[in-house]
């Protein structure tokens, strides 16, 4: 292989972006040499088991990919714009829409929300840490350096172009030849790992480390969402290992199991892919219900309405989830009966959705009601997202779903639910738990104008969608003629979604304004908040509770707070805390699993194998090592605990 | 109090600490996740294995005798596995340790004869992965099991090491019921293999 074949060139916005990641690379190395801060980033980032901050390393690699994935989108939509346009060749937008879908579900969506739950969980629950702190901190670096490998890929290599689905045949060798496909293989493999141990570790973690008095009916609904997504985790992440092992066996060595040839079924890809997919994309909005409710009900200062129901619909939508996949594919034609039966479950699944929704509208009635940036975005969340919804049951219809499929009416119902579901709530529980997370409270009038220039934006970009499907524009597509008479609504939606980019930097800017000025939490209860995180203080102490708290009820921290005013509280006696010791293992053997991965892009077995030997070598060390981890002393906790207010 | 010692008392070792209830509580949970895994190859296997695409099908590859003795042994192997996790709990730890060394052997010699099967038939049958669908599940089915077992056996080697080392305590003790747990579920998927695969193979 030349050098040539190795980077990708040819392109001036590659050269572009190779220029930007060099000089990345240099600035951050300067800064760490410059400020001596090499220590420091290996010893309280690096090795660190401490959920609250591997939560924060996943967001801000969340916000990242999003950034990247936003350019992609960016890219696509400048693209659209004009008919006949030639500012990127069909080759490239094949790439860009391939990267902006795999980035935004699996290496932002997914990693933010994992995020919001390693910081938010243990503290709902009252527990220390999670069940298994080592684990977690594999969990990230899995992630970490598995869209690290698939990001790679457009200045090395070249990217996979196969759509973020890689069907069969269209993934296979003979189609998509090179290293691009063996990226998305390798990438999503990787980062496979670390979310099927997260999910492992927060069922325990939930199940088992729930503070004394906490039963399953009292615990958060951010806590119950995470349980529920977990376990859809812990099934449909298998499904997707497997049919990732068996393409990545396609491709290199040469079975036969979605080839043409050798009687391989091409199809069987697409059942596999959408047996995990569709879960997925309830891993992804189940813990957004969960933001939402949490949110909802703190700042319309009211219980949330229907909790038992809220819970057994989020079951109800789990169960089903697993039940709807072939709507994905209602055109393969599987026959009436089977097409009758997804349909069927796929609708089946608006109404414990709508039981929330009307239970959210309840919790809202009659409260009083705060309109925070947090709070703005949950709003917005439910008439957007019941737009999503219902546009979905409209796809559900099998016989309809012969018009709608591949049209821009599915490419705006799916941004639908998962932008006005996932994002919207990423955003509102960026700036509900900010404060827990750095001790500063995100400016709320900058995040009003990210909100208002984002959620403006959206519908602005993808209500013109629905209506360019219905003029049946395909989706994937890199340009189309001037009589299609698609211009104008392509148009307004390039305008939309430059303004949701704008929307982005405005958050960018909150989060350097406040870094620098931002209003500082010293109650570590900003919003008259009603669970337990905000029982403790702001940013939340690496031991996280001083004092195991004992639950009474649903919202435990809204009755203590009622006990507190009644003088029922008593003095808190410290005892030394247990926690673990950090630990450099998960980053190297997260780096041997990259090399690994590497080695398999480009078919240089020897790589793949060193790689491999050091995974090895990593588990061997850590079966035999026996480390009980230490003690914080209590001098330290009550110095702590005496700084705050 | 004398109670709650005596509750005490009857929960095994392995048991004793809140993190070892932790770990095997998420290892049961890894195991749910490997059987999502399986039967996510049983199902390609199950969809595939009429696709032959003129290779040599199941009833002409599958052979009894073979099949047998690999079955013999592993679930043989289950048995003295449970027989080392029942001397663990008298807290006999050379019977254990002996009872582990057995199931490592037979686990070996289930691997000789499945390797042998495989290569019996890729080179002599010329029945290789690359041959058609149904010998790629095949061979994925199969040998994901088969590498599954290979684990197995140098897990448990490193255990008994770390059991000679430190004895047998709380750590060690969860450490060798969380692989019999592994070794148990191995064998589950085996019947599996065995009736799904190979009994069908050879029926039809």
């Amino acid at each position: 292989m030349k050098w040539d074949e190795f980077f990708v060139t040819g392109e001036p916005l590659i050269y572009m972006a190779d220029a930007a990641i060099v000089l990345t690379i240099i600035g951050i190395v300067f800064v760490l040499t410059y400020f001596k801060k090499w220590k420091w980033l290996w010893k309280e980032w690096l090795t660190t088991v401490d959920h609250k901050k591997i939560g924060i390393m996943y967001i801000i690699s969340a916000v990242l990919m999003l950034f990247r994935g936003g350019v992609d989108a960016l890219l696509m939509r400048a693209q659209l714009t004009v008919p006949n346009n030639t500012f990127l060749d069909s080759q490239h937008y094949n790439e860009i829409f391939t990267t902006h879908g795999t980035i935004m579900i699996l290496f932002m969506a997914m990693p933010f929300i994992f995020g919001l739950m390693n910081i938010a969980v243990p503290l709902q629950i009252g527990a220390r840490d999670v069940a298994f702190p080592y684990l977690n901190a594999l969990s990230f670096w899995t992630f970490f350096f598995g869209a690290l490998l698939f990001n790679i890929s457009f200045v090395i290599g070249g990217s996979p172009d196969a759509g973020w689905t890689a069907y069969m045949p269209l993934a296979g060798n003979e189609l998509s030849p090179g290293p691009g496909q063996n990226y998305y293989l390798l990438g999503l493999q990787i980062s496979g790992i670390g979310s099927l141990i997260s999910g492992i570790n927060f069922i325990v973690t939930i199940l088992k480390m729930r503070a004394p008095g906490m039963t399953l009916m009292r615990m958060p609904m951010f806590t119950w969402s995470t349980l529920i997504t977990s376990i859809l985790v812990v099934f449909a992440f298998p499904v997707l290992t497997v049919a990732l092992a068996l393409m990545t066996l396609d491709r290199i060595f040469g079975t036969h199991f979605f080839t043409l040839s050798g009687e391989g079924m091409p199809m069987h890809w697409a059942n596999l892919f959408w047996i995990w997919g569709h879960p997925e994309v309830y891993i992804a909005i189940l813990p957004a219900f969960g933001v939402f409710s949490e949110v909802v009900s703190t700042f319309a200062r009211k219980r949330l309405f229907g909790y038992t129901a809220m819970v057994w619909s989020m079951v109800a939508i789990s169960v089903l989830s697993m039940l709807v996949w072939v709507h994905h594919f209602f055109t393969m034609g599987s026959g009436a009966p089977v097409n009758a039966f997804f349909s069927v479950s796929t609708m089946a699944i608006a109404i414990p959705t709508g039981v929330k929704i009307f239970n959210w509208l309840f919790t809202l009635y009659k409260g009083r009601i705060k309109l925070t940036s947090a709070m703005l975005w949950s709003l917005a969340f439910i008439p957007t997202f019941v737009i999503g919804g219902v546009t979905g049951v409209m796809l559900s219809m099998a016989a309809a779903d012969y018009q709608y499929h591949n049209t821009y009416f599915l490419v705006a119902h799916f941004h639908n639910t998962l932008i006005c579901g996932t994002v919207f709530a990423v955003f509102a529980a960026l700036h509900y738990w900010y404060p827990k997370m750095f001790g500063v409270i995100l400016n709320e009038k900058l995040g009003k104008i990210t909100f208002w220039f984002f959620m403006l934006g959206f519908n602005v970009c993808f209500l013109p969608q629905y209506v360019l499907g219905f003029m049946g524009m395909p989706r994937r597509i890199y340009t189309y003629p001037a009589d299609a008479g698609w211009t104008e609504l392509n148009v307004i939606s390039t305008i939309g979604a430059v303004m949701m980019g704008i929307g982005f930097i405005f958050l960018c800017i909150n989060i350097v304004y406040t870094y620098f000025k931002g209003e500082r939490d010293l109650t570590g209860d900003p919003w008259d908040g009603r669970t337990l995180e905000w029982s403790i203080s702001s940013p939340a102490p690496h031991y996280n509770f001083a004092v195991t708290p004992e639950v009474k009820g649903l919202d435990a921290w809204w009755l203590m707070k009622k006990e507190r005013k009644e003088g029922k509280a008593e003095e808190p006696e410290y005892k030394p805390i247990h926690m673990p010791s950090n630990s450099g293992r998960p980053f190297i053997m997260s780096v041997f699993l990259f090399i690994a991965g590497f080695g398999l892009v480009f078919e240089w077995m020897s790589v793949a194998i060193i790689g491999l030997i050091g995974i090895i070598i990593c588990m061997i060390l850590r079966s035999f090592e026996y480390d009980d981890g230490y003690h914080v002393p209590v001098e330290e906790i009550q110095q702590t605990e005496a700084r705050r207010e | 109090m004398a109670e709650m010692a005596q509750k005490h008392a009857n929960v095994p070792l392995e048991y004793s600490t809140k993190q070892n209830q932790l770990n095997i509580l998420g290892f049961w949970i890894f195991l749910g996740a490997e059987f999502a895994l399986f039967a996510t190859l049983f199902a390609t296997y199950l969809v595939l294995v009429p696709r032959t695409a003129g290779g040599p099908g199941p009833e002409e590859l599958y052979e009894l005798k073979t099949v047998l003795i690999e079955t013999f042994l592993l679930l043989t192997s289950s048995f003295t596995c449970g027989l080392a996790v029942y001397e663990m709990r008298r807290g006999k730890k050379t019977g254990m340790i002996g009872w582990l060394i057995v199931t490592i052997l037979l686990g070996a010699g289930f691997l000789y004869f499945e390797i042998e099967e495989f290569i019996l038939y890729a080179v002599h049958e010329g029945a290789t992965m690359q041959t058609s669908a149904f010998l790629s599940s095949f061979f994925t089915l199969v040998g994901t099991h088969g590498i599954h077992v290979t684990i197995g056996i140098f897990w448990i080697i490193f255990i008994i090491l770390q059991v000679l080392k430190r004895g047998l305590n709380a750590d060690t003790a969860r450490k060798v019921f969380i692989s019999s747990l592994y070794w148990h579920f191995l064998d589950v998927i085996w019947i599996f293999l065995f009736t799904l695969v190979y009994l069908t193979g050879m029926v039809s």
